[in-house]
């Protein structure tokens, strides 16, 4: 499936839509860092939480759950919140 | 104009107390490490100090915590680094800043159990190259307070569980709204120069703690250190050692500034004894960073800030200045020449101050408003060597020479 890159993460990903696979959501985040190695803990804190100013949209809902369920044409957009200056 | 400026420096000389003559060895250019609220700057001088070259920015718009060299191969940086968005992370470079590779595992608490709340760092804020002979060995400081370790040069680290899961912890810490307004902070990590197993740290707050046995067991150091009016001394969590430093060529005698003052601790004694009393009373001992002559375990520079009120935690009266002591903390010199003599407001984080090992030795600071100041001669006089860069959060001398 495409997945949507915000521009602080595309110092790994060098591009601002990826493909890459997964059932749920935790699935495709680790597919994501497998091929773009240190992305998912920049976005997902080690207690498997989405970090504060990181937001993930799956056809347009948001979700904050990881073992939300992903259809196999699904656009995931992954797009960074307000953080401050 | 000659005559001036001879007696101009010869009073700067005077104000700084004594200044070893050079001993006519080969002076190095420095090398500056900066870290700031927008990424990491490189600056680079002649061998007479005098001359500045900017490399950077690194990661331009990366909070830029701490960059430290590796003593110990003098090619290897490790920057502690996260973003507005992203989640804190370790970058390393093995070419002095040239390429750099993040870390595959950075420092993070362990995953708990589903239900229960577990730690998340927030970010990494103190970098410590391990021991000489345990090349490849790191440690770290977070916030929230942890300490981990690496053994393979930075790329991956674990938790120290002696300290992060201590029964005493949560006790050492204090609560959820305890320590700086930018988060708690483990810092000031120390490695012995005769023991690898022998460590110091700082929690701010939580007092200071040693480890004699690599970081499993840890003992207290909080005697003599006052807490503010009011509180007990006792409480560990009321203690705050904004910084702490060990003497290069007297590991038994180690510095620290306080948010309660400016103190001296000779092993094995394990008493720590107030020496910023001796300070001017309109300036006082409150302040952030500490520098110690990497010769003279005698000498050590301070930067004092406003913590009166409500803590401005700026220059006293608006006019910066360091001061010295060259007797362990007896007496102390102002050291001021070529800083704003009025309405300057700086602030200088625990981390953004830093000496070389040059004689006379070089002093640099750095302010959250982005300047850099210098000093040639151990404090005598200062001059301004960047402007304009972003917060500044540390600066640290990387030594490249033998």
């Amino acid at each position: 499936m495409k997945v949507w890159i915000p521009t602080p993460l595309r110092s790994y990903t060098r591009s601002a839509e990826v493909d890459a696979d997964g059932a749920t959501l935790a699935e495709l985040l680790a597919d994501l860092d497998r091929r773009y190695p240190g992305m998912r803990f920049r976005m997902i804190d080690e207690q498997d939480c989405l970090r504060r100013h990181m937001r993930i949209f799956i056809n347009g809902e948001e979700v904050r759950e990881l073992d939300a369920a992903l259809a196999p044409n699904a656009e995931v957009h992954i797009v960074q919140a307000l953080s401050g200056g | 104009m000659k005559r001036r400026n001879r007696t101009t420096r010869k009073r700067a000389r005077a104000v700084a107390g004594t200044v070893r003559k050079r001993r006519g060895v080969r002076q190095h250019g420095i090398t500056l490490l900066i870290g700031t609220r927008k990424g990491a700057w490189i600056y680079r001088s002649d061998s007479s100090r005098r001359q500045w070259r900017v490399d950077g920015p690194h990661f331009l718009g990366h909070i830029a915590n701490h960059l430290v060299l590796d003593p110990r191969d003098r090619r290897t940086l490790l920057l502690a680094a996260r973003t507005g968005h992203l989640g804190p992370t370790v970058f390393r470079s093995t070419d002095l800043g040239k390429t750099w590779k993040e870390a595959s595992h950075p420092p993070a608490f362990p995953k708990v159990a589903e239900g229960e709340k577990g730690r998340v760092v927030d970010h990494v804020f103190w970098l410590t190259p391990g021991h000489p002979s345990q090349p490849g060995v790191w440690y770290a400081g977070t916030s929230p307070q942890g300490l981990f370790r690496s053994e393979n040069h930075g790329d991956s680290w674990e938790p120290v569980p002696g300290l992060n899961d201590h029964p005493q912890y949560r006790l050492w810490m204090g609560g959820e709204q305890d320590g700086t307004p930018d988060g708690p902070k483990l810092h000031s990590i120390i490695v012995d120069p005769r023991d690898p197993a022998h460590l110091y740290l700082g929690m701010s707050s939580g007092g200071v703690h040693e480890s004699l046995n690599a970081g499993r067991d840890w003992r207290t150091l909080i005697n003599g250190l006052e807490v503010v009016p009011g509180v007990d001394a006792s409480n560990v969590a009321a203690h705050d050692p904004h910084c702490v430093r060990l003497c290069p060529n007297n590991p038994d005698r180690l510095y620290q500034q306080n948010h309660c003052g400016i103190y001296r601790i000779d092993r094995p004694s394990n008493e720590w004894t107030r020496i910023g009393k001796s300070m001017p009373t309109t300036v006082g001992d409150i302040g952030f960073p500490l520098v110690l002559h990497p010769r003279d375990p005698d000498t050590l520079w301070v930067f004092p800030m406003d913590g009166t009120d409500v803590w401005p935690r700026t220059s006293p009266g608006g006019k910066p200045a360091a001061y010295v002591t060259r007797n362990g903390g007896k007496t102390w010199k102002r050291l001021d020449f070529g800083l704003p003599h009025a309405q300057a407001w700086l602030t200088v984080k625990r981390q953004a101050m830093a000496g070389d090992q040059h004689d006379p030795v070089g002093l640099y600071f750095g302010t959250t408003s982005g300047d850099v100041w210098a000093s040639r001669d151990e404090g005598a006089k200062w001059h301004c060597i960047a402007r304009h860069l972003p917060h500044i959060y540390a600066v640290e001398v990387a030594d490249l020479t033998a």
